[in-house]
């Protein structure tokens, strides 16, 4: 390889300046990434991966800036470039796709006039020629319908559809390198499968340099080339692909491919290993090597004296480890289960029961509500769950699990249909009106950590008001039962008094978890709450549920559109598609064939990090359908890979019920279905 | 409110938690320095407010007492630094002695107005529905009439007198502040720590108050910061048009309703207490734009 680099960092050193003085989140960073390649950042949130992404094309802010070093994009020095150099840099040479489309794109301008605006002021071209190159730019992103799609505004775009926009809206300039920074991470596990296939073509395509920063090893694995570790703004770990997750070196890598859930395994094989401890803020970085706290191999006075240089590997050019035991730590294996036997528990009684759940809202169009359509969030569910058991609840955002955890917690109420908890009907009834006793037994875990907390209030606040109210607990004793369940959750006492802004995302989930343990509940209605978390940190929750669930002989519903986090925690599983329960039974169950076409689309789109995973993939086209109109047949026949005909269009599937509890809905047999997908099943999910 | 913050079980150390209580309110206060309008509108109001409160020690003169001598030579002088009135009374004196009553009136008004406003946003924004739509119209009503004619009918009827302006004054501006926190507690009620609240049973007034209202305090203090100067300026309208605090009390806007006629021969006796006026009103103004800046950097 000795063509030039398409981007290179020297030695770079990029710092903000608070009011704290100069904060250094980067110390010293090198790499390269020529032309055609793929480099994947991978690391927790606060490593430094977008700041490095920002420094690459001078958008650092005001308090932002490149100390020392270079960096250099298509050996010139960005440093060094003047207002107009610039912005031809950003605007031709190097193109950005971000997390958030909605973000990227002007909400006032059509898709059109977007895409146009990227030739027509960097290259002059004409609008005829600049519509002539948007066109061919929607196809290559595999957006159907160009003529039409130019004329729409963002906000009639799905989610998937408008980040293939912000995609072909980098591309249209032929730039020498696209940055990406978590360009799925808001997208549904289908739509994020097409997309990272569709970057992977692209890139081939076009060769165009990659920068792809995500915290998801999986999408690294399914774009990249190569791959750089970061911890704390270092490159702890950088090789090829196939290098670092066969050979991992750095026991950071090796941490976060330990923490991550694998379809394959669940938590009577293998409990996941969580990396103890968080990110060292930027202002007290350790001397020597800034992940020895944390790291299990940690050796004192030789870690911990001196900065530690990258030590290459004998016989794998190009991959190198920042760990003076690099050399010496024994060899990685992927844990792989052994044969899937789940340790089957007898069920106990069933605590919560749904029958024929229905959940419409009415949306009110027009001055006086009239022409309503209802749109169907929920569309007859009917569930059963046992004392001590976990029920997964997984599907694409807006399939109404979330409204079906709602409408159990009581924060919404059903439109027809039972739902029971401990033998009383409560599917009508508010959660204000619920008897304190049926408070006490069911609580719920949110999903964002950053709203699940009163930020005018401690830590503790919340817990003492759910003891006094949920236990009756005196004023005078609360403060014990607090630290108790602190304890618990395994959060020191003395982040009871703490704002929660002075909590990570991890510690305020923690706080919420004892929250709903207060009242000693037996249902925890968890609705996606390790989503918006690191790996490191979802993995020591996950641990935490699990525990707390098993300890209590609790019931918990959990709410997820990660099905390897399903696979992990669950006893029972229901796949939900449009307010329809498609699929349920034992975990083991619906991860192996027999499966619904729909849990099979959705397993096999799962991001798996691990580079022989290379299974036939199933990409579900177009979005979810909208809710408003009850589907004569099947609500999957749209988008249904495996669809026989006009029957899944015309007629409601019939709910085959198979061994033990497994129910799939769909009008293919269910051992027709087993034969079909045990030959071309992803060899992902059997492992 | 209500809050649970005393007996949490731990040994109690008043003093430790007083002196954090301190530290928070200094850096806060600390904070202010980082935004220029903050620094300049807060000095503006404080050294309107040292004014009032030093008031009967500074004032060279008692605010009514006039000089025979003075009527003269109204002009300003070594004696009288501002000069006097037609009356011969000393405008320093006056403007030092109406700084008291603006600042009481004012601030007053606005604790009301946010006080009832909030109450009135909460239930609205929380309950929603016919509750909502009854408080938010009987608003609208309220804001749909000409203020200063309102102002004019019913201070002509109950009598002018401090307390009355406060009344007059909270009534109208409470609206204002309702529609903003019924605006904020619509966005805020969708929050999780609002369902988790409810699940472990509070009570809505409860979640009202400790929950919600909380939360919406940045936004309310810019306002009230706001209102407070609008409400100078009302207070000097009612004040020139003769339905503010009775004579011969020192009132801004009396001051220059008494002068106006004679501002071509001595415009002193009417600018300086308009300059008052507008010195305070500026300086609420620029404290609550660099309120809003600070509270938006965080």
């Amino acid at each position: 390889m000795t063509e030039s680099p398409v981007l290179a960092l020297e030695h770079a050193r990029i710092s903000y300046w608070t009011r704290a003085g100069e904060v250094n989140v980067v110390p010293d960073l090198s790499f390269e990434i020529t032309p055609g390649e793929a480099l994947g950042l991978v690391g927790e949130s606060g490593c430094g991966k977008s700041t490095v992404a920002l420094a690459v094309v001078r958008y650092l802010g005001r308090s932002g800036r490149l100390v020392s070093g270079r960096i250099l994009v298509e050996g010139r020095d960005v440093a060094s470039l003047g207002a107009a150099e610039l912005r031809a840099l950003r605007g031709r040479r190097v193109a950005m796709v971000y997390q958030d489309p909605m973000a990227s794109l002007n909400p006032v301008m059509t898709v059109g006039q977007q895409l146009m605006e990227v030739p027509m002021l960097h290259e002059g071209l004409s609008a005829a020629a600049a519509r002539e190159r948007a066109l061919a730019m929607l196809d290559e992103v595999k957006l159907l319908d160009g003529e039409r799609m130019l004329a729409r505004y963002p906000h009639q775009l799905s989610g998937g559809q408008q980040q293939r926009i912000v995609i072909a809206m980098a591309l249209i300039a032929e730039p020498a390198l696209l940055i990406m920074d978590e360009p799925t991470t808001g997208l549904d596990v289908t739509v994020e499968a097409s997309v990272l296939d569709l970057v992977r073509e692209l890139r081939r395509r076009h060769q165009t340099a990659v920068l792809f920063i995500s915290h998801n090893l999986g999408t690294v694995v399914r774009v990249c080339d190569r791959i750089g570790v970061m911890y704390a703004g270092e490159l702890v770990e950088e090789g090829t692909i196939r290098q670092v997750f066969t050979n991992p070196r750095h026991p950071y890598t090796r941490g976060l491919l330990d923490c991550l859930p694998a379809l394959g395994r669940d938590k009577h094989q293998a409990p996941l290993v969580p990396i103890p401890g968080q990110v060292a803020p930027a202002l007290a970085r350790p001397v020597g090597c800034a992940f020895a706290p944390r790291c299990a191999h940690v050796e004192p006075g030789r870690c911990t004296m001196a900065p530690i240089a990258s030590v290459p590997l004998e016989g794998e050019p190009g991959h190198g480890a920042l760990c003076v035991r690099a050399l010496e730590l024994p060899g990685w294996e992927r844990r792989r289960s052994v044969a899937v036997v789940s340790g089957e528990r007898a069920a106990g009684p069933t605590v919560v029961e749904v029958d024929g759940l229905h959940k419409l809202y009415a949306d009110r169009r027009g001055l006086f509500g009239s022409g309503r359509a209802a749109v169907r969030a929920l569309n007859g569910v009917d569930l059963r769950v046992a004392r001590g058991e976990t029920l997964a609840i997984v599907g694409e955002s807006g399939c109404g699990k979330s409204t079906l955890a709602r409408v159990l917690a009581g924060l919404e109420t059903a439109s027809a249909g039972r739902v029971l908890i401990d033998g009383a009907e409560v599917g009508g009834t508010r959660v204000e009106s619920r008897p304190l006793s049926i408070k006490r037994t069911l609580q719920m875990v949110f999903q964002n950590p950053d709203s699940t907390l009163n930020p005018s209030h401690s830590a503790g606040y919340a817990i003492r008001r759910a003891l006094r109210l949920l236990r009756g607990v005196a004023a005078r004793d609360d403060g014990q039962e607090t630290a108790r369940l602190l304890d618990v959750v395994r959060l020191p006492v003395e982040l009871a008094d703490r704002k929660p802004d002075r909590l990570s995302g991890g510690q305020k989930q923690r706080v919420a978890i004892a929250r709903a343990l207060a009242g000693n509940p037996e249902v925890i209605v968890a609705d996606e709450p390790v989503s918006a978390l690191d790996v490191s940190v979802q993995a020591s929750i996950i641990n935490l549920l699990n525990e707390i669930q098993a300890e209590r002989a609790a019931t918990l519903i959990f709410i997820s559109h990660d099905l390897s986090v399903v696979r992990y925690l669950a006893d029972q599983v229901a796949v939900m598609y449009l307010g329809t329960i498609v699929e349920a039974g034992r975990v083991a169950q619906v991860f192996t064939p027999p499966f619904h076409p729909y849990t099979e689309a959705l397993l096999s789109a799962v991001p798996v990090p691990d580079p022989d995973a290379s299974g036939a993939r199933i990409v579900l086209e177009g979005p979810l359908p909208s809710a408003t109109e009850q589907p004569v047949g099947c609500p999957f026949s749209g988008r249904c890979p495996r669809r026989i005909g006009a029957v899944c269009d015309e007629t409601p599937p019939p709910l085959q019920r198979l061994a033990s509890g497994h129910r799939i809905l769909c009008h293919i047999p269910a051992d027709e279905l087993a034969g079909a997908q045990l030959g071309a099943i992803a060899p992902s999910a059997t492992r | 409110m209500a809050l649970p913050t005393t007996a949490n079980g731990l040994p109690a150390i008043p003093g430790a938690a007083r002196a954090g209580f301190a530290r928070t309110w200094a850096r806060r206060l600390g904070r202010l320095t980082e935004s220029r309008p903050a620094a300049i509108g807060a000095g503006l109001v404080l050294f309107w407010v040292v004014a009032a409160i030093l008031a009967p020690v500074i004032a060279p003169y008692p605010p009514n007492a006039s000089s025979m001598l003075a009527v003269a030579h109204p002009t300003p002088s070594a004696a009288h630094w501002l000069g006097t009135d037609h009356l011969g009374r000393d405008i320093l004196s006056r403007i030092l002695w109406g700084a008291r009553t603006v600042l009481t009136v004012a601030p007053l008004a606005v604790l009301g107005a946010a006080i009832l406003g909030s109450l009135l946003g909460l239930t609205a924004g929380y309950y929603r529905g016919v509750v909502d739509v009854v408080i938010v119209r009987a608003c609208d009503i309220v804001l749909s009439f000409p203020v200063i004619i309102l102002y004019m009918i019913i201070l002509a009827h109950f009598g002018s007198s401090a307390v009355n302006i406060v009344a007059v004054l909270t009534l109208t501006k409470a609206p204002i502040i309702a529609r903003i926190v019924r605006g904020l507690t619509l966005e805020l009620r969708e929050r999780e720590y609002v369902a988790a609240a409810k699940m472990r049973g509070e009570s809505p007034l409860y979640i009202m108050l400790a929950e919600i209202l909380p939360n919406a305090r940045g936004p309310l203090i810019v306002d009230m910061c706001l209102r407070t100067g609008y409400n100078v300026v009302i207070i000097g309208a009612l004040g020139f048009l003769g339905i503010g605090l009775p004579p011969p009390d020192p009132d801004w806007g009396g001051m220059v309703k008494d002068t106006y006629g004679m501002m071509s021969v001595w415009p002193h006796m009417a600018l300086f207490p308009c300059a008052a006026i507008s010195s305070l009103v500026i300086g609420f103004n620029l404290l609550a734009v660099g309120l809003r800046e600070i509270g938006l950097r965080d």
